[in-house]
């Protein structure tokens, strides 16, 4: 008994002490995360304290945190993915003239820009492995090649409409849901999305080699990966989660020919906040949702304040700046 | 004999460091298809007329001028993705100072590369001391110039004095001044990366920092240095457009993708991503594709959303065309 009683003070020192190792493994997006939303909520209550508001801010950052998801897993092989935000320009004007304005068609175009996207992250990843070309070149071309030619088939303006029924995916909500009010479309896509690529990533040999060969190629071709198999695999997964990004941007933003201007340079910066590192090797499916996460509200929260558009770039600019320079000087301190 | 291997040795000794890059016969290549479907389709005027040359020459140097800049910036593993709206705050600027008034030039240019100067210096500083990614730092600032100059101003402001249009259209005897600078340019980078210390530096750091930081290399230095020069010919390339245009506007610089672009005729031309291999005159390749690809597209009047097409496929196949058969890893 007396040991114990004399052990105790030690003990919760211990697990105080743990406590803090725990909170300090925290990865600095999250930190960064509450700071803004709280910022946020406290600013417009009404807008992100109600149950109603975090759900319509869910709607708005799924999309974003999709392409996070997808760009997360090229990033972390060592690769790039610039091609992402023409294939949601691709999915918008595609869709708009394959729908004809017959809501009848709305799956199956759906199908079919799975299939091109199928097709476009095939074509990214094989030209990366069997050509040798950098795949930020590569992706590049792709950007090109898709732009141009979402543009050509369209014949350089958006012609008819999205129908709602393919809109629902961005926009609407399933009502009545009890506790949390109404629940979007867009976070229950997410949530399987993460869901399915948590797996992948992080439960299964696949997820571990490619961090592997982000980590060192020759070192995982000498212990035997199959690279190839592997980087077209992701690939598509990538564009894969751009398609899906796309029709849920599209489902709120409407037909616009500038729509996915920009979002892959967006992606990529939501990603490295997530703590992704480039070129490879450090990446996780949680934290690059919340790197999206945090990229949303930051936008919001510029806006709440009624900051004309190109100061938001410029404070959008050294925030990133500073949530980069932030998180790379908690993980040297760390070491 | 012997003679000949002293004087082919002198000979090569003086072009230490001049390699023929690989990608020039893709350059050759595009060349003559384009030549020859012109010939089919169109007038047939890049073969026979030397005036189309020199047009292609002149179109490229504004990208050409940059890609230098950005080659070295890549030599040291990095990247600036804000080239773009560094020539537009330039562009802007020198505009808006010189006010069509000759006396002002010099104040403008004094104006515009110290900004330039210090956007360089913000970059390497951000990357080296607080150990940003360079794509985000650089993105970062490319968005913070973005911010500042549409704050500031929304189209053409201002203008440039006749006199200095010299350095847009002006020729010396038949050859375009604008030719000229960018030649400058490019044995400028080719001297400062083979025979200079900071250029060895550079393929060093670049090739490996750590390694390079443990044998005594002031490592930060060096890549601040090779980002403050970028900046510079960003600058330059963007006194050249406003000398051209006679006004600046701030869209000029992500207009004509200057950023992607100049990364992108740079890996053309065999400088590693990764950094520690390549040069300047591969990057002089990639820009002269891009270049004789423009002029084609114009000749054949192609589509314009199909000139996207296929310039993107062309950028790759460009890459792939000595990437195939190198044993090394893709990235």
């Amino acid at each position: 008994m007396t040991t114990t009683a004399m052990k105790s003070p030690a003990g919760t020192n211990k697990a105080l002490q743990s406590i803090w190792a725990w909170i300090r493994k925290i990865p600095p997006v999250y930190v960064l995360f509450l700071v803004v939303y709280i910022a946020l909520a406290y600013l417009n209550p009404n807008l992100f304290a109600t149950s109603n508001g975090i759900m319509t801010f869910l709607r708005r950052s799924s999309p974003l945190a999709v392409l996070a998801i997808g760009e997360m897993f090229v990033l972390a092989l060592g690769g790039f993915d610039l091609s992402i935000g023409s294939l949601v320009t691709l999915v918008v004007l595609a869709s708009s003239l394959l729908l004809n304005n017959d809501p009848a068609k709305a799956y199956p175009t759906i199908g079919i820009m799975l299939g091109l996207g199928l097709l476009i992250g095939l074509t990214n990843g094989l030209v990366v492995s069997y050509l040798k070309v950098p795949s930020f070149i590569v992706t590049l071309g792709m950007m090109l090649l898709v732009r141009g030619g979402a543009l050509y088939w369209v014949g350089g303006a958006p012609r008819g409409y999205l129908t709602d029924n393919w809109r629902a995916f961005g926009r609407n909500y399933i009502e009545h849901v009890p506790v949390l009010g109404r629940v979007p479309y867009a976070l229950i896509i997410l949530l399987v999305i993460t869901a399915i690529t948590y797996f992948l990533f992080h439960r299964t040999n696949y997820g571990r080699q490619i961090l592997a060969i982000g980590d060192n190629v020759r070192a995982s071709r000498l212990s035997g990966s199959r690279i190839e198999l592997v980087r077209v695999v992701t690939f598509v997964i990538c564009s894969l989660c751009a398609i899906i990004g796309g029709v849920m941007i599209g489902g709120y933003g409407g037909v616009n020919v500038t729509i996915g201007q920009g979002l892959e340079m967006q992606t990529i910066a939501a990603c490295v906040v997530g703590g992704v590192m480039l070129l490879g090797g450090k990446g996780s499916v949680p934290n690059a949702i919340f790197g999206a996460f945090t990229m949303q509200a930051l936008v919001e929260l510029l806006n709440l304040l009624g900051l004309p558009k190109p100061y938001k770039d410029a404070v959008q600019g050294i925030i990133i700046i500073a949530a980069v320079a932030y998180s790379a000087y908690s993980t040297r301190r760390k070491r | 004999m012997t003679t000949t291997t002293v004087s082919d040795n002198r000979f090569s000794r003086g072009l230490r460091g001049f390699r023929i890059p690989p990608v020039f016969v893709f350059l050759i290549i595009v060349f003559l298809v384009g030549g020859v479907l012109d010939q089919l389709f169109s007038d047939g005027q890049i073969f026979t007329n030397p005036a189309i040359m020199l047009n292609i020459i002149v179109r490229s140097v504004a990208l050409g001028i940059v890609a230098v800049g950005q080659t070295l910036v890549i030599l040291g593993a990095s990247i600036d993705l804000s080239v773009a709206y560094t020539i537009s705050i330039t562009a802007v600027m020198s505009s808006y100072i010189m006010q069509g008034d000759p006396t002002k030039v010099p104040l403008a240019l004094l104006g515009v590369f110290g900004i330039g100067a210090a956007i360089g210096l913000v970059n390497g500083l951000v990357i080296t001391k607080l150990h940003v990614n360079s794509f985000i730092a650089t993105l970062g600032t490319s968005l913070i110039i973005a911010g500042i100059i549409n704050a500031t101003f929304s189209n053409y402001t201002g203008s440039v004095p006749r006199e200095f249009e010299y350095f847009g259209y002006g020729t010396i005897g038949p050859v375009p001044v604008s030719i000229i600078v960018l030649a400058v340019m490019f044995i400028g980078g080719w001297l400062l990366l083979s025979r200079t210390k900071f250029g060895s530096h550079l393929y060093g750091v670049g090739g490996n920092a750590e390694v390079s930081r443990l044998s005594g290399l002031r490592t930060d230095r060096v890549l601040i240095g090779a980002h403050v020069l970028c900046s510079l010919t960003a600058v330059l390339a963007g006194v050249f457009l406003v000398s051209q245009m006679r006004s600046g506007a701030p869209w000029v610089g992500p207009n004509g993708v200057y950023d992607l672009n100049s990364i992108a005729v740079t890996v053309i031309g065999g400088t590693a991503l990764s950094g520690g291999k390549g040069g300047v005159w591969g990057t002089l390749a990639g820009v002269l594709i891009f270049g004789v690809l423009d002029t084609v597209f114009n000749q054949l009047g192609v589509n314009p959303y199909l000139k996207i097409v296929l310039q993107g496929a062309i950028v790759v196949l460009a890459v792939a065309s000595y990437t195939f058969r190198s044993k090394e890893e893709p990235a």
